[in-house]
């Protein structure tokens, strides 16, 4: 036997293989109105949801495929009836099975019932340490006490307890609070994770995108959470993700197009992330192929594979297989062209949009009242015009 | 992390995998995988081997034993096992008893 480290242990397939996760997001209905949703803007054009009978069909194709992480995710997912008769389907198959939920219409009932019919995690998100900011965020009155009541149901019944906080502008100062909180809530993984400008997001950025001294501040105050931590003996993780616009080169998005995970939105769409419709390519619906033609044959999730369709600079550059470019969705909304290097990148000839970003971060004042919410209402206005 | 060589693993201590970790065969990897909570890690062979033997019955110098039955021709596993498992109880994907 040879000697057992972390370096015998591999990460990522070395070439195209299965799809490992899939993502199913359910339902764009949600009555949280988060401003920063990474759903695609005209969700509320969406209507015709996948059935269940469509969903256990999909969850059967791709466990058969290969995927071995499920996440029922939405929209918000407790909103499908069905969600009990799909989290015992996926417990059958062998997915490792993940709830992301806002908390909301989640009862301690459910939770139990969830955990017998072998539902593996429930990650409930917040949106700040303390209720007056919390529920000024999501659009909703009652949101923190729920989410409080419902992280302590997760907790008792046993699973293991992940907390989301989307971190901006609004609630970067947050952090010993956020994780004092986590502390007493028993969290075993806190994510902090900055905004990714998509979707809602990125229509609000200017009023989310923190500062870089904001920044800088957080991630100091995170490191000192962590060195506490450690030193008291405690298992809580901090996950803080940095946002990308503060980098000098993009985020390997994905993990690369179509390598590893595979997103089927509720209407069916097939797409290899949650952001990817906002794409002008045309992406397959299980609905007319089966998952594993879409996977492997469909001109959609082979469009961006293998690194032929990089311009320059990436086509020359020496870290296109770390990064494969960056982000194609991140290229679309900041260059107009979905080919080209994502601007995060210091060599794309459009990092001054990401500059000008910094910039307008350095001098923004508006408050969160200005921000636009994330609802039908709002929804239909971006698709009528 | 502090006294480390006081919580050093005995064996007679019993490892268990925590709540929220699951490990099982996935054939399309052909391999052993380890998950938990949004996240896979794919093990090597070996690793594969000494987590198989976990059950939250038995205890380290039995895992080793029975190592060795399925592996006669490995030599001393004692050392690269606990190494293994000291590992693992970093990563946090362990308790031991």
């Amino acid at each position: 036997m040879t000697s057992l480290t972390s370096s015998s242990i591999q990460h990522k397939p070395a070439s195209i293989g299965p799809p490992l996760w899939l993502l199913a997001e359910l339902t764009y209905r949600c009555p949280l109105q988060c401003p920063y949703c990474s759903n695609p803007l005209n969700f509320a054009e969406t209507a015709n949801e996948l059935s269940t009978e469509e969903w256990v069909s999909v969850l059967r194709q791709g466990r058969e495929m290969g995927a071995a992480q499920l996440g029922f995710s939405g929209g918000e997912p407790l909103v499908r009836q069905d969600l009990g008769e799909l989290i015992a389907e996926a417990r059958h198959l062998g997915y490792y099975s993940n709830l992301i939920t806002s908390g909301l219409g989640l009862t301690q009932a459910k939770v139990e019932s969830f955990a017998e019919a072998g539902l593996d995690h429930i990650q409930v998100s917040f949106q700040a340490s303390d209720p007056e900011l919390n529920n000024a965020v999501a659009g909703s009155r009652k949101a923190f006490e729920q989410k409080l009541a419902m992280a302590r149901a997760v907790k008792e019944a046993g699973y293991p307890m992940v907390l989301n906080f989307v971190i901006h502008r609004h609630n970067i100062h947050q952090m010993n609070d956020i994780v004092a909180l986590c502390d007493r809530l028993g969290a075993d993984y806190v994510e902090l994770a900055t905004c990714q400008y998509y979707g809602w997001a990125f229509k609000n950025r200017e009023g989310l995108m923190p500062s870089r001294a904001q920044l800088e501040k957080a991630e100091y105050e995170v490191n000192q959470n962590r060195a506490r931590l450690l030193d008291e003996g405690s298992a809580m993780k901090l996950i803080f993700v940095t946002p990308d616009y503060y980098e000098e080169r993009p985020k390997p998005c994905m993990n690369g197009w179509g390598s590893i995970f595979l997103t089927v939105a509720p209407d069916g769409s097939a797409l290899p992330c949650h952001s990817a419709r906002l794409l002008p390519i045309d992406f397959p619906n299980v609905r007319d192929k089966d998952l594993k033609h879409i996977w492997y044959d469909s001109p959609g999730f082979n469009h961006y594979r293998g690194d032929s369709w990089m311009p320059e600079p990436c086509q020359s550059c020496d870290e296109k297989e770390k990064d494969f470019g960056g982000c194609r969705c991140q290229a679309f909304l900041l260059t107009g062209n979905a080919d080209n290097a994502d601007p995060v990148c210091g060599k794309s000839p459009h990092h001054d949009r990401i500059l000008a970003a910094r910039q307008a971060a350095d001098h923004a004042t508006a408050g969160i009242e200005e921000l636009t919410y994330r609802n039908a209402g709002n929804s239909r206005l971006f698709f009528r015009s | 992390m502090a006294n480390l060589a006081e919580n050093a693993i005995k064996t007679t201590d019993t490892p268990r995998f925590r709540r929220g970790f699951r490990f099982q065969w996935e054939p399309a990897q052909n391999g052993h995988v380890l998950l938990y909570p949004e996240g896979m890690v794919k093990l090597n062979e070996s690793a594969g081997a000494v987590l198989s033997e976990i059950d939250g019955q038995r205890c380290v110098q039995d895992i080793v034993a029975a190592l060795k039955a399925t592996f006669p021709q490995a030599g001393a596993l004692e050392d690269d096992v606990i190494e293994f498992l000291e590992h693992a109880r970093q990563q946090h994907w362990i308790d031991l008893t």
